[in-house]
């Protein structure tokens, strides 16, 4: 890594915090948990680097058990990613789908 | 080179998750927010597996990620579908905790690669490694164990051969400096680890107090303010997901992991407010929620035939559901119940929602619209609390401390939490299993009052005994 490509990560670091401070004003409590498990789900974005890391040759070289922690973290991540949307998905339908039907 | 414009990809799924996290906001558009967060992470797993492609190696590990893939994405999906409506805040907090330990876990496999080969050169890079996967440790770790504490408290307890054992709540004002201090340490390993990162003493020093650190943050907060806990729990496992971005040098990792710390940070305040909470007060001084009071009083039971009998000709009934609705499952009989008070003398029946009944916000939401009760008539506990004093009747099912007169002293563990005013009403039933104190516990004067009625039992049985009282009128 270079000091620029640092100073640019930093920089979206900075920023995305900003946006996802405006990103969420008022929320009715009824969409609280649904949006709670929503965010939740996108925080299994960590998939990205267990996916990065998971990729070495299992063959027994010297960066097995590295590959191993990053299987697990892939697992977890999915199991993160997949039921989190579908969790959130099965709220909605319960609390937004009724009400436009209605 | 297209490998160069791979990363387009990154910029795509964030705007994605941007306009999803928005629309999940709103009640019209949050299914099609959740969409959107789903593309948003399809298109994140797509771009990086294309970017994996154009390595020098290629992909090594194909049959290994695709198995992870795999696994991970079906057994996501069973626990999703199969979850009861009651047991989603227990899902959603365990899924929180996965999320942090799989931030942790890529952290802790990137440093295991130079234990396992040589040591990296000094220099910036590596430096930014270090600090970048102590800090997702430290984070991540502390999200795993905190939110399976969470998840146990949210379920009561846990079961150990047969044996139920109470989740305890404990929190000495003496833990606080002892977290700061846990804190400290932490930081201080990952300072320490810059100049000698392949010293496994730090990297397991790490881990430990990390996880340490989750479970002294949660083991003091119980009641009411779980769900507020969870959604910080959340905000933290974006931001470990963040700190491994800065790891890889991933856009994509640091933008959403920033986004969800940041907008679940929001949304934990937001909930606070809305029970009158401070997050500072939630998060450090302990909800007294282990010290239960004593009861001292009694109060005669009254059975489904006189309840009924003070129903008939009710001109307006509110229904104030609670956790014993939702342990029962009773929503499909209150349905029931208001279509009989309609039917027979036209009665007004409305649903007052508090916003933390239940054990999560929007619980009674999602049960009582599973019943096909029309949206309308669920009204939040600010707007309906003035209609109260006109009413014939209130009807409390399986809620106590989301209706304790106690919460307007001013004193104990209730004090300042917005409450039902179902107090107000002409005639209050109150449906519960016996006197015993709420979450919070503190004993509920409403109980005694004379215009209670108390209808002992299980939702499920009382409302049936109910219906069956009043088609009989």
């Amino acid at each position: 890594m270079t000091p620029e490509l640092l100073i640019g990560s930093i920089t979206l670091f900075v920023l995305s915090i900003f946006l996802g401070v405006e990103l969420i004003t008022k929320v009715p409590a009824m969409l609280h948990t649904p949006l709670m498990s929503g965010a939740n789900a996108i925080s299994g974005i960590s998939v990205v680097g267990a996916l990065l890391g998971a990729n070495v040759a299992y063959d027994g070289g010297n960066t097995v058990v590295s590959g191993i922690l990053a299987f697990v973290a892939l697992v977890l991540a999915m199991i993160n990613v997949v039921g989190g949307f579908a969790v959130t998905d099965r709220m909605l339908k319960m609390i937004a789908g009724k009400k436009r039907g209605a | 080179m297209l490998s160069d414009w791979v990363s387009f990809g990154y910029l795509i799924s964030a705007v994605l998750f941007v306009f999803g996290l928005k629309k999940l906001g709103h009640p019209r558009t949050a299914p099609r927010g959740n969409q959107y967060g789903m593309m948003g992470m399809a298109v994140a797993v797509i771009t990086t597996i294309i970017d994996m492609h154009f390595l020098p190696d290629g992909i090594v590990g194909w049959t290994i990620i695709i198995a992870g893939l795999a696994t991970g994405s079906l057994i996501g999906f069973i626990m999703a579908k199969r979850v009861e409506m009651t047991g989603m805040p227990e899902l959603v907090a365990l899924f929180n905790g996965f999320g942090g330990a799989a931030s942790a876990l890529v952290a802790l496999s990137e440093t295991w690669k130079w234990v396992e080969n040589t040591s990296p050169e000094p220099g910036l890079a590596t430096t930014v490694t270090v600090v970048a996967a102590g800090l997702s440790a430290l984070v991540g770790w502390m999200t795993l164990t905190g939110s399976l504490l969470a998840m146990y408290k949210l379920k009561g307890g846990i079961e150990v051969f047969g044996k139920w054992i109470r989740t305890p709540t404990w929190g000495p004002t003496w833990l606080n400096p002892v977290k700061g201090f846990l804190f400290i340490s932490v930081i201080s390993l990952i300072y320490l680890s810059i100049n000698d990162p392949t010293n496994t003493d730090y990297i397991w020093g790490i881990i430990a107090i990390s996880c340490i650190l989750g479970i002294a943050l949660v083991l003091p907060i119980g009641g009411a303010d779980m769900p507020v806990v969870v959604s910080l729990l959340n905000s933290l496992s974006g931001i470990a997901a963040a700190f491994t971005g800065f790891i890889f040098g991933n856009n994509v990792l640091i933008v959403a992991g920033s986004l969800v710390g940041a907008s679940g940070l929001i949304l934990t305040t937001i909930m606070c407010k809305a029970m009158n909470r401070q997050l500072i007060d939630v998060l450090f001084k302990s909800f007294g929620g282990s010290e239960k009071q004593e009861l001292t009083r009694t109060k005669m039971g009254s059975d489904a035939e006189e309840v009924a009998m003070m129903a008939d000709g009710a001109q307006k009934i509110i229904i104030v559901p609670g956790y014993g609705m939702a342990v029962s499952q009773c929503q499909h009989q209150v349905k029931e119940f208001a279509d009989l008070m309609k039917e027979r003398f036209d009665t007004e029946v409305k649903y007052a929602i508090h916003p933390v009944a239940g054990r999560m916000p929007g619980h009674m939401n999602v049960l009582l619209a599973e019943a096909n009760v029309p949206y309308e008539q669920l009204i939040e506990m600010d707007e309906i609390n003035s209609e109260f004093s006109e009413c014939d009747m209130a009807i409390v099912i399986g809620a106590n401390d989301t209706c304790n007169p106690a919460a307007r002293t001013g004193e104990g563990p209730l004090a300042g939490m917005p409450i039902i005013a179902a107090d107000q009403a002409r005639t209050v039933v109150i449906i519960k299993r016996s006197l015993s104190v709420g979450y919070a516990g503190v004993d509920n004067d409403l109980f005694y009052e004379d215009k209670t009625m108390m209808l002992f039992g299980d939702g499920k049985v009382m409302m049936t005994k109910l219906n069956n009282a009043i088609k009989e009128l």
